[in-house]
């Protein structure tokens, strides 16, 4: 089929069934719960950080911790300010934190209360004490998803904590987005092999996917340490992944500010963008690709060699954050899978160009692109696209059933899965995992759906 | 209590021991600032009791995470319909804010009405909808009219209290609906079971027991229910209201319009579920004399089925520690008495929305040293798990990522569970529940334990 083909209108509902993006906040307190030693604190009604938690909590199976304001509806009417003081020096009292990290709710961004403010005054009143690094973030829902949160929450910590510039000390910064802790364990060992001293921000790789404990922390080891956050204008590079990010970002903070040399590139999921990321490393450290990266990356492409016949000109639905889908979609074309649809609950994000970039050369068709999608308009849509296998977030379960198609489990949240936070899709070796489970999930399907019961496939 | 940073000074008072002194926990107060609270908002309480009604439309009216949060999150299964398992919201974006969110509201209601045909709407009112002050009253009534369906809002924005606020926004908006429906055909002996969610198929248990008895169930509120049933409620001769908070309001405004009285009951447990049926068979024992024999028959076949498999279990259970974390209180009074018969101790109770009545009747029926506690907060939960070195905790979703980083047994209780854990053979599923978790080999490697059996295996080296 041709892209020329495809003429479609684009469905446009006024109401939102089962939502594909998630609120601003939920974002800021995941980037938040990176940094050693913080605590994610919400300005606004108690509700919000409850809801949060148990959202987060049911994916990362980790306790986590949010601190609110809790404001009543006295607070809503005369403003939240002296909730959030008190807040805060709850929160100082009980959990001792090295950072507090504050994101606004809906609520408090509807009347306008000025966080800003409130924190100058809070460090005059209480100055006397030992007071905890604060860092906000303006976080409403109502305009911007849970990615907007994220990259918001990660350049306030940059703009707030790295505010002078520091000898350089030869380290690389690396900004993630949003990716699974195995993921961020896997850059760690990829920089350290390259003998890059990174500071990844931020780090959930510990805090958010802890061991057993004898004893309860009140917040978890591990994290970006706010030392190394301060010293990131010193480093000798930043590499962000996101092609769909805001302009302004962690990185180019770091670059307008101090003039550390940003490298924006995608989230390196497939060959391809797997490609840039490591020719990046090797570019600002100078290495060479460590052999054990070579092999990695000679793996993936015997592994793509021996099953691409399984999956070749399978249809694919692709869901979630925007730049997720991005790599998800550089990574289906380039094995052969046609990408029908590639959706995002996120607005003016670029995402048709982003697309049209990592699938150029590879893809046997343009995929229909949608920004501002809920699965309703996906299911529309899908029922013409007639999709072999969706790919996201498990809140697309209950279409993969209705279709009857395998869902790839990918990206956050996972609810009905176990371990959906120790899932690499980064790198080669990430590209591989997310290679060997489409192939098994279209492989599942023939053999379950077949009288014979095939014992080879 | 004395330990100051686990337990905020103006917490104090919201932590009891059983046996010290006159019990007087502060409880229903606003969470405090900064504190981790596991406690919800008014939204949280009016959805989860309107949630299953599963033939009407469940519009949330706010921006997304609301509506997000709340998709999908609990069982409530339904044996027909299933509208109430899609996430509906008008997803307020920051022209509505600034602009008002009505007309999107309307035009958000009459799509989705257009496209489901449901039998009615709840129009939900999150937080920032109270700030914009978006006339949701009126909205609705005009669609309602248009589209002749009732379409109720609720009045839940989130600051305006805690869930127990959000509880009785639903009763409100539920009881506009209740003697809107033909009566005419509902027996004499009849009920309503009110304050069950049907979380994983426990109102087919209990309507089956009541059909059994010989009790015609009127309406579901709000498991597996339905607005044409909810309209002619008010035609049954009892309510049947279980848990202490979520239907109550409902109950007592139908008492007082309509005259229908009400029961307190429980399904959770041997005695709770066999008193809460022999109290109805009472009731009606003047209208259908034969009930109270049905009902002593019934008892009795289910006990005789449910003790020997029970007795297997305490075996193994007999002597294990306890702790639970519960929403409402009345449900904790009945996991006491089920953890009895299980041989268990319980050690720690606590409650997101227990009344002082609650706490003080939670005191006399626990044991002393029991640790009483209201809206409890992650460190003083695992404060009271470690202390207590308990073997089994009982709780929320929120709850199980702690038990399990102490490594101690968790037993989900609340409103995800996929187990029915009422009636006799839900006491059954309990049991075998509390065993799968408290027997587990795996708790040996957790370090409060592996750290123990290192250290006794070394004094037994030196002796
Ligand atoms: S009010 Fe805003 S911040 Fe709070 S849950 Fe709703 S969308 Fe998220
Ligand atoms: S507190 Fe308000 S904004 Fe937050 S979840 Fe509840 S209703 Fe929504």
């Amino acid at each position: 089929m041709s892209s020329a083909a495809i003429i479609r209108k684009k469905p446009n509902f006024v109401s939102t069934t089962n939502a594909c993006k998630l609120c601003t906040p939920l974002g800021a307190s995941l980037a938040f719960r990176g940094v050693e030693g913080a605590i994610p604190f919400l300005h606004g009604s108690q509700g919000c950080a409850t809801y949060m938690r148990r959202y987060i909590i049911s994916h990362f199976r980790e306790p986590v911790d949010i601190a609110s304001s809790a404001l009543g509806e006295k607070q809503a009417i005369y403003g939240g300010g002296p909730n959030l003081k008190k807040g805060i020096l709850n929160v100082m009292k009980k959990y001792e934190p090295a950072l507090v990290g504050i994101a606004t709710t809906c609520l408090t961004e509807t009347i306008g209360d000025d966080v800003p403010r409130a924190l100058l005054e809070f460090k005059n009143e209480f100055g006397d004490l030992d007071l905890p690094e604060t860092v906000y973030v303006n976080t409403p829902s109502y305009s911007g998803t849970h990615m907007d949160g994220w990259h918001g929450a990660v350049r306030s910590l940059v703009t707030q904590l790295c505010t002078g510039k520091t000898p350089d000390n030869g380290r690389v910064n690396i900004l993630p987005s949003l990716v699974s802790c195995e993921d961020v364990r896997h850059l760690f060992d990829i920089c350290r092999d390259f003998g890059i001293k990174a500071t990844i921000l931020p780090d959930i790789s510990e805090t958010l996917d802890g061991p057993a404990l004898e004893d309860y922390v009140r917040i978890p080891t591990g994290g970006t340490p706010i030392s190394e956050i301060k010293e990131m204008s010193g480093a000798r590079a930043t590499i962000e992944f996101g092609r769909c990010m805001p302009p302004q970002s962690g990185g180019t903070s770091l670059e307008d500010r101090f003039g550390v040399p940003n490298h924006r590139i995608g989230l390196p999921m497939g060959l391809r963008e797997s490609d840039r990321f490591f020719e990046t490393l090797e570019d600002v450290s100078g290495t060479p690709m460590p052999r054990r990266y070579e092999l990695e990356r000679g793996r993936l492409v015997d592994a793509y060699v021996d099953g691409h016949k399984y999956i070749f000109g399978k249809r694919a639905v692709v869901y979630g954050e925007e730049d997720l889908v991005v790599g998800l979609t550089a990574f289906l074309s380039e094995i052969g899978v046609d990408v029908v649809l590639a959706g995002t609950g996120a607005r003016r994000k670029g995402l048709s160009e982003a697309i049209a970039r990592v699938t150029d050369g590879v893809a046997r068709i343009a995929p229909e692109v949608r920004e501002g999608v809920d699965f309703h308009d996906i299911a529309a849509e899908a029922g013409t696209l007639a999709p072999d296998l969706l790919v996201g977030h498990s809140k697309g379960y209950r279409y993969a059933k209705e279709w009857n198609v395998p869902l790839v489990r990918v990206g956050f949240p996972i609810h009905d899965r176990f371990g959906g936070q120790r899932t690499p899709t980064l790198g080669y070796k990430g590209a591989l995992t997310l290679f060997d489970r489409v192939v098994n999930a279209v492989l599942e399907k023939k053999q379950s759906d077949s009288p014979i019961g095939y014992g080879y496939l | 209590m004395t330990e100051t940073t686990t337990i905020l000074e103006e917490r104090k008072d919201q932590i009891h021991l059983t046996g010290q002194g006159a019990i007087d926990i502060a409880c229903n107060r606003e969470s405090l600032a900064g504190a981790v609270s596991q406690r919800a908002c008014v939204f949280c309480g009016s959805r989860v009791v309107l949630y299953p009604i599963a033939d009407a439309l469940h519009l949330v009216h706010g921006p997304i995470g609301c509506a997000v949060y709340t998709w999908d999150i609990r069982g409530s299964l339904s044996s027909g319909p299933m509208l109430h398992r899609l996430s509906f919201s008008t997803d307020l974006q920051e022209t509505d804010v600034i602009f008002g969110g009505e007309k999107k509201l309307e035009a958000a209601l009459i799509e989705l009405i257009d496209r489901h045909h449901p039998n009615a709407a709840f129009v939900y009112s999150t937080c920032i909808v109270g700030i914009i002050g978006d006339d949701v009253e009126a909205v609705c009534r005009r669609v309602g009219e248009q589209k002749g369906i009732p379409v109720l809002p609720v009045q839940s924005e989130g600051f305006k209290g805690n869930k127990r606020a959000g509880y009785e926004a639903a009763c409100k908006a539920m009881f506009k609906l209740v003697g809107t429906g033909d009566v005419g055909d509902v027996p004499p002996v009849s009920v309503n079971i009110l304050g069950d969610f049907n979380l994983a198929g426990e109102i087919w248990i209990i309507r089956d027991y009541l059909e059994r008895m010989g009790v015609q169930v009127v309406a579901n509120i709000t498991g597996d229910g339905r607005v044409a049933d909810i309209r002619r409620c008010h035609g049954a001769a009892l309510n049947l209201v279980q848990c202490s908070g979520a239907t109550m309001e409902l109950a007592k405004m139908m008492e007082e319009q309509y005259g229908t009285p009400f029961e307190r009951v429980s399904y959770l447990g041997i005695e709770d579920m066999a008193e809460s049926l022999y109290k109805v068979a009472d009731f009606f024992k003047d209208k259908d004399p034969g009930i109270v024999e049905r009902t002593q028959k019934l008892v009795k076949e289910e006990l005789e089925r449910l003790m020997p498999e029970l007795a297997r279990y305490r075996k193994d259970l007999e002597g294990k520690k306890v702790a639970m974390y519960v929403g409402g209180s009345f449900k904790a009074f009945s996991l006491v008495k089920a953890f009895r018969h299980l041989g268990m101790k319980v050690v720690m109770v606590g409650s997101q929305t227990g009344t002082k009545e609650d706490y003080a009747e939670l005191e006399q029926i626990t044991d002393p040293g029991t640790v009483i506690i209201d809206d409890a907060n992650p460190l003083e939960l695992s404060h009271f798990i470690k202390e207590k070195d308990v073997d089994v905790f009982v709780g929320g979703v929120k709850e199980r990522p702690i038990a399990y980083k102490l490594g101690v047994g968790f037993c989900d209780h609340n409103h995800e569970r996929k187990e029915a854990l009422e009636g006799f053979v839900g006491m059954l599923n309990f049991a075998r529940e509390i065993h799968s978790s408290a027997m587990s080999p795996v708790w040996r490697f957790a370090p409060r334990r592996a750290n123990r059996i290192a250290a006794e295996k070394k004094e037994a080296v030196n002796e």
